[in-house]
């Protein structure tokens, strides 16, 4: 195995075809082997499709304009979508939010997983059952021989998910693009797939690439967290690092905007995100900043380490 | 003074089947709910637990199988008509999705002045009245010419609460009013919110499946399960307990409390298959023989302070 971070990725810009603004971007990371990696922002700045990159997959309207997105050694950007295909599932596959809308309704999620068995691993028959069998009960669904013949109608959405989250490790991947898995869930189920995801890391030695709009589930799981704004990171650092000592201005807004418990008084952030190709030239934060001086208006904040790991995108730190 | 009333209130549906005939599916079961002037009561409560559905008796816009419902000391469905029709613009809702809830092919200013133009208030009234309460939600007055898809979620919202204030109701209810919208924009709504319950003094019930952002509005919080409201308390007890171990449940749950979740077994049960004895005692930790046989009464335990369990 080669040495490094298991996903690397480099100053990745995407953009619309046709447009000549970007929708995302540039954005840097590195996510290491067992590691869970959480990406945190509000809606829009570009979570899901840095996410959808990981996997070399992109939306029909969306293309990578510049950047590299690596694999062990490996541009995924610069290979075939025959090659890309091969690093999907084996190398890294995704879980989503709503997992009704990943899986076939007229097949019994048995036979979906057996059917994801047999693409990765050539596996057929028994051993394909019984290998389901196995991932059913790893992921803790209830009672694993009944749910092999379940239609995705007949579970509960916390089971789906379970069922999910089972597909995307039968291609044994060291890598999950987990994108807002709980946030169709109840909270006393999100509870429960949180748990799991734990788990597979400590058992699997499995990382994740946490995506989420919640700062409480990225606090719960992480142990890096970035936090993206407009289509950029303006603040990478280690959780207790980020949740001790938030440095950006917009990540203090979000966490004193957060209703946590007990809390009295949220400080609301004014006004709301530019949307692509209406980015400020400066910092792309300015127009909301409370902290803003002139210049910020102006330049554009390069990302600046604060200490070893814990990096802001602020002119004013 | 009791402002809204629910009192012993049920509701049952008919599920439509392809054969056979349709299960009753049990939605709300006797619930006492009360509402007073000047109050913010929040419901929160995991999803299909029949919130919305209590959201649609207590704006009167179904009407209860069994109990009763009181809009201003009055029995809303024993009144005639009339007197029914003069009531309704005292209830007013704001929903989760509004973009679903207005009108696309009307205007803003048409949208907020609809409640008035019913009352038969003049337009160039109706009008003034309008931009005065862009101002108090902080819309500006230029989106008074605009459509709906025009405006972001945040001001959508805005636009939906200002249509729903503007006839001077004694109660709002808001069904998730903030659950499709950033955080950002949630938190400038929350305070929006509590700042025009204070100038206005109107009562609340806020409904929504996030119990820290109910506790923070909150005057008193009941807290449902598959249709049962198994604990109803002032804000404070919910930091101090005792509290029902579905509550208790809930609280742990919250990610991000700096102390490791517990999760709660098993998946909330359908009402279809409502347990006997305690709707809670298959997921409850400290169900006991009495729990799985006997429905616990929503019991007084301190001041103002209801649970529901065998065990409080
Ligand atoms: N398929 C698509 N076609 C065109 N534009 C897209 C597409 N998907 C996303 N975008 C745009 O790209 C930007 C980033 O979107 P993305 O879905 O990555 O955001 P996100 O952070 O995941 O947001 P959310 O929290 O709402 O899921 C947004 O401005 C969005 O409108
Ligand atoms: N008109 C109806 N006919 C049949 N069933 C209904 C009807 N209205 C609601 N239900 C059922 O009642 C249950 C409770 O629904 P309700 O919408 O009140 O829940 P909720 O707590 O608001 O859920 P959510 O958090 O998902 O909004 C659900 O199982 C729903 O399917
Ligand atoms: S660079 Fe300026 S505007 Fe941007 S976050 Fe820092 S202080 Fe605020
Ligand atoms: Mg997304
Ligand atoms: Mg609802």
């Amino acid at each position: 195995m080669e040495g490094g971070p298991l996903l690397r990725i480099e100053n990745l810009v995407l953009g619309l075809k046709g447009r000549s603004y970007p929708l995302v971007g540039p954005v840097s990371l590195a996510v290491d082997r067992g590691e869970i990696f959480g990406l945190v922002g509000e809606s829009g700045c570009g979570k899901s499709l840095t996410g959808l990159a990981c996997l070399g997959l992109f939306p029909p309207a969306v293309t990578p304009l510049s950047g590299r997105v690596l694999i062990g050694g490996d541009d995924l950007l610069a290979l075939s979508e025959n090659e890309r295909r091969f690093f999907r599932g084996r190398r890294v596959a995704l879980v989503f939010q709503e997992p009704l809308s990943a899986l076939n309704p007229v097949l019994t999620v048995g036979h979906q997983v057996e059917e994801v068995l047999r693409l990765h691993r050539g596996l057929s028959g028994t051993a394909a059952r019984e290998e389901t069998l196995r991932l059913f009960s790893e992921v803790g669904l209830p009672d694993p021989e009944t749910r092999l013949r379940n239609y995705p109608h007949e579970l509960s959405g916390g089971m789906r998910q379970r069922v999910m989250i089972a597909m995307a490790l039968a291609g044994n991947p060291d890598l999950l693009v987990a994108d807002e898995p709980t946030t169709a869930l109840d909270v006393t189920v999100q509870a429960q797939i949180l748990a799991l995801l734990l788990e597979l890391r400590k058992r699997r030695g499995l990382a994740v690439l946490f995506i989420s709009h919640d700062l409480t589930v990225i606090r719960e799981v992480a142990d890096r967290v970035a936090v993206m704004y407009a289509g950029e990171i303006v603040e990478l650092a280690p959780r207790e690092s980020l949740f001790a000592h938030p440095s950006h201005p917009y990540t203090r807004a979000l966490l004193e905007a957060f209703p946590r418990l007990g809390v009295r008084q949220l400080r609301a952030l004014p006004g709301q995100v530019p949307p692509p190709g209406h980015w400020p030239a400066g910092c792309r934060f300015a127009p909301r900043c409370p902290e803003k001086v002139p210049a910020c208006e102006k330049e554009h904040p390069a990302m600046k380490a604060l200490s070893a790991e814990h990096a802001v995108r602020c002119l004013r730190r | 003074m009791k402002v809204l009333e629910l009192k012993g209130v049920s509701k049952s549906y008919r599920l439509r089947r392809f054969w056979g005939r349709g299960a009753e599916l049990t939605v709300l079961r006797e619930i006492d709910l009360t509402l007073h002037r000047n109050e913010v009561l929040g419901l929160v409560g995991e999803s299909g637990c029949g919130k919305s559905t209590l959201a649609r008796l207590a704006l009167a816009l179904e009407r209860p199988d069994r109990g009763e419902m009181r809009f201003l000391g009055e029995p809303f469905w024993e009144l005639p008509g009339r007197r029914r029709k003069s009531l309704r613009p005292g209830l007013q809702a704001v929903f989760q999705d509004p973009a679903a809830s207005l009108n696309p092919r009307h205007k803003i200013e048409a949208l907020i002045t609809e409640p008035l133009r019913l009352q038969g208030v003049p337009r160039t009234e109706a009008r003034e009245r309008a931009a005065e309460m862009c101002r108090l939600v902080g819309l500006p007055e230029e989106v008074l010419s605009c459509f709906p898809h025009q405006l972001s979620g945040g001001q959508r919202q805005r636009v939906a609460l200002a249509r729903a204030l503007i006839p001077e109701p004694a109660v709002v209810v808001l069904d998730e009013p903030t659950s499709a919208l950033d955080v950002s924009v949630q938190a400038q709504i929350l305070n929006l919110l509590v700042d025009l319950q204070k100038r206005f003094g109107m009562s609340y019930l806020f409904i929504s499946h996030d119990l820290p952002v109910v506790l923070y509005l909150s005057h008193r919080v009941a807290v449902m399960y598959l249709g049962e409201i198994v604990e109803l308390g002032p804000r404070e007890v919910f930091f101090s307990g005792p509290l029902h171990p579905y509550t208790e449940a809930l609280l742990a749950a919250i990610p991000g409390e700096g102390r490791s979740v517990k999760p709660l077994r098993g998946d909330p049960p359908s009402l279809l298959r409502r347990p006997p004895g305690c709707v809670f005692h298959p997921r409850c930790p400290e169900a006991g023989a009495l729990c799985h046989r006997e429905k616990p009464p929503l019991r007084e335990i301190s001041p103002g302070h209801l649970v529901a369990c065998h065990k409080r």
